[in-house]
């Protein structure tokens, strides 16, 4: 029926042919995919927040919203700051070794500034939102507690500076969101700098 | 001045001496890639427009990006007061204040272009001229009674309807500059140029990158359907 | 083939007959070896409806099928969600192109009588999905919630209202309210995306599993299975695979370079694609100077118009629909391919096309009392093709039917008849002009630098 033919060309052909092809599809599969990416509606809404902390008191402790998450900005007390040296032996990860934070927060008081406590207030294990525990010794949670944040669906325990405890259902620190001092008493949560 | 008065003598007799219906249509230059032809139309929209028609389709940070401004150009530009850079352009006017002064709320601008297109817009904003029956003393060529005031009175100064017979009757035809804008007549349609680059900018922003796109896609395009057709040729080699 | 994959395809036939399918389709399944520029719309059409699927679905991801969203939603798109902007215009692209591919490849049927027995069920099939198309184009214009969209939706619902005792109550159940509002706006968004596109995809199945019975007719109009060889193998019959599948390819490559050309370029057409009104926000007070349906749709709204009575409108309209479904038992004629058929057919069919595409472009011109003569005209042209089919087709004067395929595309030389004379003068004259000339002669040049000759 044929002669003559040339198997070799038809599989050059056939590759190439197919290895273009197979680049065009790939380059067709990047709007469809890419549509599915926060839109610029999404990143709108998403934008950093501003958070004016003037009339914030030590031992206050405010919410705002960001990226549909609950951020906590506390004012720590030089009691609560104290506090945090002493807990080492009780806590998981006291260096925050396997925490998500960034690098500004990598220290002693996760935080850039001692005083203030930027952290986004959604508990590791399951999502629950921790309740502010400042109290010291109150009866439900002990003669140990020296205050910090309570998780009341499962129990889990966090410190001043958002670290879990030991033996609590929370697998990690909580997790500390970028933010940066726009000014002394302006932070702007969202970003770890000023934009260029 | 002369020149510029003949010139626009000159425009208003052709119009007057086409037969047909009425109004010459005039005719935009458009380019949507002329950046700084966008930017000058993004300020005029601001000082002329924005206090009561909106873009809210689009956003300034929008903006921002496709025409190379930074913040701080664009608040100087056309980004007021508390307004956040991602926020769609919204005017600061309400629909009610609207209905009270106009007695229709002044349509949001995003889509003009797209709607009505560069050219009638162009000669819309270049035809308004005196009519005291009206209670903002202007109409307008294209739109009969219209509800809007002129914006850009101050630039282009007053004009007066030029009459002229179709089909018997007495019809408005074309306008006459007075001469007495700040600007001339020359500078006034490069204005209004602008003002309709942005506005066609802003009816479709992805343009900027969807025509420079195009040729590469189409390059691949091509080169793909070459490889098919040799492929096709070789196997149907087997049938002749 | 590796032993694993060899394994695996085992494993898959003893379970679903894959390997015997795939035989059976392509490399068992012989197509007539002539087939042309015609022939490539049903597979082309294939293409487009996967398009519109896959970009429909992306699309719908974003869009919201409410009355006071609807319309920003597509400007969202278009502008906030990466990449929107090509996904809309791929499907709007898409719905025109849609229908120039269904226009071209029903011509086809009508012009190598592939609607004729024992295809009949296949051309049946067709036009219920070409009735689906129209369907899901008209839902689908809705969608975007513009002037265009509202209004034209308002004419052609209100159409149903037309129709004796059950009109009114009908076009209210359809609306789902007293006028065209959200609920109208989220049931068509229920029929665009799930239902009619599932009915499509349903009877394409079933289209496709009619012309995998009878096998494809061909430009001469003769059936291949007539002429078998030893092996039991159409002789004028080459298998699917690999050379139709080859060419659909290459023919699919041409067909996307110009549907991309469209989007990048001018997305628009003028106006045919996206309407202008349409960027206007719809507005119940206000209608639109020209209302006009998308221009697919053009040649039906002109017959529509053309019939000065509501009911004789809407009647007219179904029947220049309805009528192309009674084709098979309309032509007599036992001569398929227009290549055997008499002049006259042939002159019956070109004044057809042309009343099609008068009908097409009045349709998009606003009402004059020319428009509406010129109208009246061709319609009356359109339904006498059909009506008058019966009667000259059982009696024309047919050439004879060949035993064996002839060529794709008759050469020139071979072509009888006094305007193909006319027209090889015409080419003659123009290869031999000294213009053409001086533009071979650059071509040979730049040919000889390229190859060093």
């Amino acid at each position: 029926m044929m002669n003559g033919v040339d198997n070799e060309k038809r599989r050059f052909l056939i590759k190439a042919a197919s290895a273009a092809g197979a680049v065009g599809a790939g380059f067709l599969a990047v709007p469809f995919v890419s549509s599915m990416q926060p839109s610029a509606k999404a990143e709108a809404l998403g934008a950093p927040v501003e958070v004016d902390i003037e009339k914030l008191e030590p031992g206050q402790r405010i919410v705002v919203l960001w990226r549909g998450k609950p951020v906590w900005v506390l004012r720590r007390t030089p009691e609560a700051l104290a506090s945090l040296v002493e807990l080492d032996s009780v806590l998981l990860d006291p260096r925050s070794d396997n925490s998500e934070q960034p690098s500004t927060s990598k220290n002693e008081s996760r935080s850039i500034k001692p005083e203030i406590f930027v952290a986004i207030g959604i508990c590791t294990h399951l999502g629950c939102s921790p309740v502010y525990r400042p109290d010291i010794a109150p009866a439900d949670l002990g003669s140990d507690w020296k205050g910090g944040f309570f998780c009341p669906c499962h129990g889990s325990k966090f410190d001043f500076a958002g670290r879990v405890y030991k033996g609590v259902p929370a697998p990690v620190n909580l997790v500390i969101p970028p933010y940066y001092f726009a000014s002394e008493t302006r932070i702007v949560v969202g970003l770890d700098g000023e934009k260029a | 001045m002369k020149k510029v008065f003949a010139l626009l003598l000159l425009c208003t007799l052709s119009l007057v001496c086409r037969a047909e219906s009425g109004v010459k249509p005039q005719h935009a230059d458009v380019d949507v890639f002329d950046q700084l032809s966008v930017i000058r139309g993004a300020g005029y929209f601001a000082d002329y427009c924005l206090g009561c028609h909106g873009l809210k389709q689009i956003r300034y940070s929008r903006i921002a990006k496709d025409l190379r401004v930074s913040e701080s150009k664009l608040r100087e530009l056309i980004l007021f007061g508390d307004t956040k850079i991602h926020e769609p352009v919204k005017t600061a006017m309400s629909p009610k204040t609207a209905e009270v002064a106009f007695d229709v709320v002044p349509p949001d601008l995003s889509l003009i272009t797209r709607a009505r297109g560069a050219d009638w817009i162009y000669g819309y904003l270049k035809g308004f001229y005196d009519d005291p029956q009206r209670p903002f003393g202007v109409n307008n060529l294209f739109v009969h009674n219209v509800a809007m005031p002129n914006p850009l009175w101050p630039l282009q100064g007053p004009q007066k309807p030029v009459m002229g017979r179709i089909d018997g009757k007495l019809e408005i035809v074309g306008v006459e500059n007075s001469g007495h804008g700040a600007m001339t007549g020359a500078e006034f349609d490069k204005a209004v140029n602008d003002i309709v680059n942005f506005l066609v900018y802003v009816g479709e922003p992805s343009v900027l990158q969807r025509v420079p796109m195009g040729k590469f896609v189409i390059a691949f395009l091509l080169f793909l359907t070459y490889l098919f057709y040799l492929l096709k040729k070789e196997y149907w080699k087997d049938l002749d | 083939m590796s032993d694993k994959a060899g394994s695996f395809r085992e494993w898959l036939d003893e379970r679903l007959p894959v390997t015997k399918f795939l035989e059976d389709q392509l490399l068992k399944y012989y197509a007539p070896k002539n087939f042309n520029f015609l022939y490539f719309f049903g597979s082309l059409a294939l293409l487009v409806l996967v398009n519109q699927i896959v970009t429909g679905i992306v699309l719908a991801m974003h869009y919201k099928p409410a009355a006071e969203l609807a319309f920003d939603s597509v400007e969202y798109i278009m502008r906030d969600v990466d990449w929107g902007w090509l996904l809309r215009y791929l499907h709007s692209t898409g719905a025109s192109l849609f229908f120039v591919v269904i226009y071209m490849h029903m011509f086809r049927a009508l012009f190598y009588g592939s609607f004729k027995k024992p295809r009949e069920l296949l051309w049946l099939f067709g036009m219920v999905i070409f009735v689906l198309l129209m369907a899901e184009a008209f839902m689908g214009y809705l969608l975007p919630w513009g002037q265009m969209s509202y209004w034209g939706a308002q004419v052609i619902i209100s159409l149903f209202g037309a129709i004796p005792v059950i009109g009114e109550d009908l076009a209210t159940w359809i609306k789902g309210d007293f006028v065209i509002a959200d609920a109208t706006l989220n049931r068509f968004f229920a029929f665009h995306v799930i239902a009619v596109p599932l009915a499509i995809l349903g009877l394409v199945v079933l289209h496709l599993a009619a012309l995998r019975t009878t096998g494809s007719n061909n430009p001469d109009g003769i059936e291949i299975k007539k002429n078998r060889d030893l092996m039991g193998i159409p002789k004028d019959g080459i298998p699917f695979h690999p050379y139709y599948t080859v060419k659909d390819l290459y023919v699919a490559g041409l067909f996307i370079t110009i549907f991309a050309w469209i989007v990048f370029y001018s997305p628009e057409m003028g106006g045919l694609f996206l309407e202008h009104p349409n960027f206007d926000p719809a507005d119940s007070m206000r209608t639109p100077e020209h209302i006009q349906p998308v221009w697919y749709f053009t040649p039906f709204y002109s017959i529509l118009r053309a019939i000065p009575s509501k009911l004789g409108g809407v009647m007219a309209m179904a029947a220049s629909i309805v009528v192309l479904f009674l084709l098979p038992w309309l032509d007599r004629c036992p001569v398929k391919s227009i290549r055997y058929r008499s002049p006259l057919f042939k002159i019956a069919l070109t004044a057809f096309v042309i009343s099609f595409l008068g009908l097409g472009v009045l349709g998009t011109k606003p009402v004059t009392e020319t428009y509406t003569l010129m109208a009246r005209f061709f319609s009356v042209i359109y339904f006498s093709f059909f009506l008058l089919l019966p009667i000259f087709s059982s009696v024309e004067i047919t050439k004879p039917v060949p035993e064996r395929l002839t060529e794709p595309v008759i050469p020139l030389s071979k072509r009888e008849g006094f305007q193909w004379r006319l027209i090889e003068e015409g080419i003659r004259a123009l290869q031999d002009s000294p213009q053409v000339e001086r533009v071979k002669d650059a071509i040979s040049k730049v040919r000889g630098k390229i190859t060093g000759r």
